[in-house]
């Protein structure tokens, strides 16, 4: 909103006073992060045998969470944002739920759930199937957790897209699945991409939930966060450089959630 | 020449719709106050809405029968549908958005004659110098020219309009009814349009529908309802109000 000069409050400044203490707290420890490391230590830590494995397993289990989080979510924030029924509104809310309970308490309910005296645990062990402290277990904590930022920025993307323009392209002879596809998604994209981000920032960061239900089992169940916490006990520059790669995978994400809305296909184009 | 029925009785949240109306391809203007199902009946021809009880025929095509079972899905209706607000699709251009009901077509075009075509209808509306344009960079006009030629491109059997005019103002809406007239006469065919406008009847030379709590209390030429409105509504809409 732009108003030119208007008359300022001495409120302002205490206002502003406020402002910069929070956005110093934010931005400050990254800071340090960044400058308390030598060039040297980067490379001793890249070297070093828990960092590969750790950001390799990182890498592959988000990839697989997230391929889970927007195939399984996908559908549901579509149901979530047409469905005017009392079941959509009490689903949303069960959703959501993760993202209120702390990841060690996820971590908990998972153990119960899949764990050998678990809800579910003699089901799949009568399979042959144990899913605790696995790589499994890491996915599953992942998509547990981060899953909810998907379906709630997908949902509100799909929301933005009116049910006329899905009526009209049904009239021009698409069949339901294709006004999904080809009105509905491409509408929706940029906020499923940051979506899609958010939920696979959420994952990457994981690790309460982890611990407890996969453990941390160098090249099996550690991830980054938690090689980052079994650095710390041994070398605190190790973990220093670990947090390093971790924040600016962090950084590069937001870069690109932020540029995501402007990703939109530019249609001038040529008449080839 | 090509008649229509739609008998429709069904319920939307708690609405109820409840009307019979029908008509040759002397176009048919809804009208009514806000909330009288003028929406809802169009949706409901064009198979958005599930209908409980009724029937819809065009020319000889059943589109929906209850009691024999027979409900033709949407994409199958061969009808235009131009909404409130037109819906185009944001992520295209006009080209594409014209071209969107060709590439679905059973007829199966191929990408030069879905160019073509759409490019004959667009030259149709004026709209040609437009084709690579975002739909979201053109006048309200311009929007209501493109939708109309992306229902006409496919040659339907029935167009719906809701509200073709409102979003446009005063001097652009006389210049665009007169653009729908002509190409509503050109087009031959069945047509139901909802309005709020008087003039748009008189352009079009529509017979009135005038709805009311989702069933209709009179219909007739613009003349037989001056002689004696039925409601307050429609001698204001008639203006003798």
């Amino acid at each position: 909103m732009m108003l030119g000069r208007t008359y300022r409050s001495p409120m302002v400044g205490l206002g502003v006073l406020f402002g910069v203490t929070l956005v110093g707290l934010l931005v400050l420890p990254f800071v340090a992060l960044a400058v308390s490391t030598p060039v040297a230590d980067l490379r001793a830590g890249a070297e070093h045998p828990l960092f590969a494995p750790a950001l390799w397993l990182s890498l592959r289990t988000t990839l697989m969470s997230l391929s889970i989080t927007v195939v399984l979510g996908t559908p549901l924030a579509w149901w979530l944002a047409s469905s005017r029924s009392r079941t959509a509104r009490v689903t949303e809310v069960l959703v959501d739920l993760p993202i209120v309970i702390p990841p060690a308490v996820v971590g908990v309910a998972l153990l119960e759930t899949f764990g050998r005296r678990g809800l579910a645990g003699p089901l799949l062990e009568s399979f042959g199937v144990s899913v605790p402290f696995t790589g499994g277990a890491v996915v599953l904590a992942q998509v547990v957790v981060s899953s909810p930022f998907f379906v709630q920025a997908a949902a509100n993307a799909f929301r933005k897209v009116e049910p006329d323009m899905l009526i009209v392209a049904r009239t021009l002879g698409a069949s339901p699945v294709v006004a999904f596809v080809r009105v509905a998604l491409p509408i929706a994209r940029p906020g499923l991409l940051v979506g899609a981000s958010l939920a696979w920032a959420r994952a990457l960061g994981e690790f309460g939930a982890t611990l407890l239900f996969a453990g941390n089992m160098p090249g099996r169940t550690q991830t980054m966060p938690l090689a980052i916490f079994s650095a710390l006990e041994s070398d605190v520059r190790l973990a220093v450089v670990f947090s390093l790669v971790l924040a600016a995978v962090g950084v590069v994400l937001l870069v690109a959630i932020r540029f995501a809305p402007m990703l939109r296909r530019s249609p001038a184009r040529g008449a080839s | 020449m090509t008649t229509w029925h739609a008998s429709v009785a069904t319920h939307v949240g708690g609405f109820a719709l409840d009307l019979t109306i029908d008509g040759d391809s002397t176009p048919v203007a809804l009208i009514g106050p806000n909330g009288s199902g003028k929406t809802t009946t169009l949706r409901a021809i064009a198979g958005a809405i599930a209908v409980e009880r009724g029937s819809i025929r065009v020319g000889e095509h059943v589109l929906e029968h209850t009691d024999r079972g027979i409900h033709v899905p949407i994409e199958h209706r061969r009808v235009g549908y131009v909404p409130q607000g037109y819906g185009l699709f944001p992520h295209l251009t006009v080209q594409e958005n014209v071209e969107f009901g060709l590439a679905n077509s059973p007829d199966r075009y191929r990408v030069e004659d879905r160019r073509q075509r759409a490019g004959a209808v667009l030259s149709e509306l004026g709209c040609a110098p437009l084709a690579e344009r975002r739909v979201d960079r053109l006048s309200g006009g311009e929007q209501q020219r493109v939708a109309l030629a992306r229902a006409l491109v496919l040659d339907p059997d029935l167009l719906l309009l809701d509200e073709p005019l409102a979003a446009l103002d005063a001097t652009r809406r006389r210049a665009v009814r007169h653009v729908l007239a002509e190409r509503l006469e050109a087009f031959g065919r069945p047509a139901i349009l909802v309005t709020h406008d008087v003039r748009d009847v008189i352009a079009l030379g529509a017979t009135v529908v005038a709805l009311d709590g989702g069933q209709v209390i009179q219909k007739g030429s613009l003349e037989e309802l001056r002689q004696s409105p039925a409601s307050d509504f429609i001698a204001e809409f008639v203006g003798l109000a």
